[in-house]
């Protein structure tokens, strides 16, 4: 007896988390050709501009590295302000840790050093999706690859073409802008309840409220402060409802 | 000098912060108040990146309708919720902000 054509392969997984990340690549793709130029323009080698790509892989922490390295700040000031840059990504592996949890180990850390804002978004997008379905594919982290690689690639890539090539696309096509355009695609349909939309006004507005704060630290305030202000509108709504209920 | 040494440890912490829960969640179960809480997470982060990028100029707060960005990203947030299209998204977003700011500038 023939065994019935699969309906989830590694293959398609991994093609369409490729394919899912390609909007986001609009974005990324001249924030790091800019991280390459800014970078030379700080005096940091070549090596170690593009280095930095590889062994940091993180765009707003490179951003402040480079500057850093240019104001000739000592290490331990670089690596703690990369560290309080990129707090926001142990909450990435919170979030993501129940899905890829089965994993053996190999799978694990290297899913973890594709961690970005960029792959996670979309690799949380794809899990969020599958919630509550019975007929969820089993190779749900070759799609997470898919999308993590393919963002690795254009950042190298970006990084290099900023570094060598000098292309420069000018401030006034504001492409930039791409960047947020993509999270706003990713968050709004996310949102489908008073929770959820509380969680993101809140975080909304204690980010405005914490921009000033020293070494980017209003981002995971703001990004704890939503969280808690998420949980809070839960448990005013669950009790209401329940107490309506016994009435 | 070298930067390197530093960049490597930066590269480092900045790896284990991202596998920390991923690694340690194998060997206990996430209490029922976290795993509400996770939920929230995209959102709130999300929310956190974009909102003092379409609402702050240059530190001030501008609220107005000739903050282009805030006015693109009405738009683009608008389209994002009837079509959830990402594409469709970006292109209405970058639209509306080159529309804009060629009308503002003249």
């Amino acid at each position: 007896m023939l065994p019935e054509a699969p309906r989830f392969t590694r293959g398609n997984e991994f093609l369409s988390g490729c394919r899912d990340e390609l909007p986001i690549l609009l974005g990324v793709a001249p924030f790091g050709m800019i991280y390459g130029l800014l970078a030379l323009s700080a005096g940091l080698p070549v090596a170690v501009a593009q280095g930095m790509s590889s062994i940091v892989f993180a765009g707003s922490a490179q951003f402040i590295a480079a500057q850093l390295i240019h104001d000739r700040a000592p290490g331990g000031v670089i690596v703690l302000t990369v560290l309080v840059v990129n707090l926001r990504h142990a909450l990435y592996s919170a979030s993501l840790a129940p899905y890829v949890r089965p994993l053996g180990r190999g799978w694990k850390a290297g899913l973890a050093y594709l961690l970005t804002d960029e792959a996670y978004a979309v690799a949380v997008t794809r899990y969020l999706r599958d919630e509550g379905r019975s007929d969820v594919s089993p190779y749900r982290h070759w799609y997470f690859l898919g999308a993590g690689l393919t963002l690795w690639l254009a950042w190298q890539w970006s990084t290099a073409v900023g570094i060598f090539v000098g292309a420069r696309v000018p401030a006034s096509w504001s492409l930039d802008f791409t960047l947020a355009l993509t999270f706003i695609a990713l968050v709004v349909p996310a949102l489908k309840d008073r929770a959820g939309v509380a969680a993101a006004l809140a975080a909304g507005a204690l980010a405005i409220a914490g921009a000033a704060l020293p070494y980017k630290l209003g981002l995971p305030l703001a990004a704890l402060g939503g969280v808690l202000a998420g949980l809070g509108a839960e448990a005013l709504r669950r009790e209401p409802s329940t107490a309506g209920r016994a009435a | 000098m070298s930067y390197l040494p530093a960049l490597a440890v930066a590269g480092l912490l900045t790896f284990l912060t991202r596998l920390s829960f991923i690694a340690l969640l194998g060997r206990f179960e996430l209490p029922p108040l976290a795993a509400r809480a996770l939920r929230f997470v995209p959102p709130a982060v999300l929310s956190a990146i974009i909102v003092p990028e379409l609402v702050l100029r240059g530190g001030e707060l501008q609220l107005g309708w000739r903050n282009a960005r805030l006015l693109a990203g009405l738009a683009a947030a608008l389209v994002a919720w009837k079509s959830r299209n990402v594409f469709l998204t970006i292109a209405v977003g970058m639209a509306a902000l080159w529309a804009l700011q060629a009308l503002l500038a003249g």
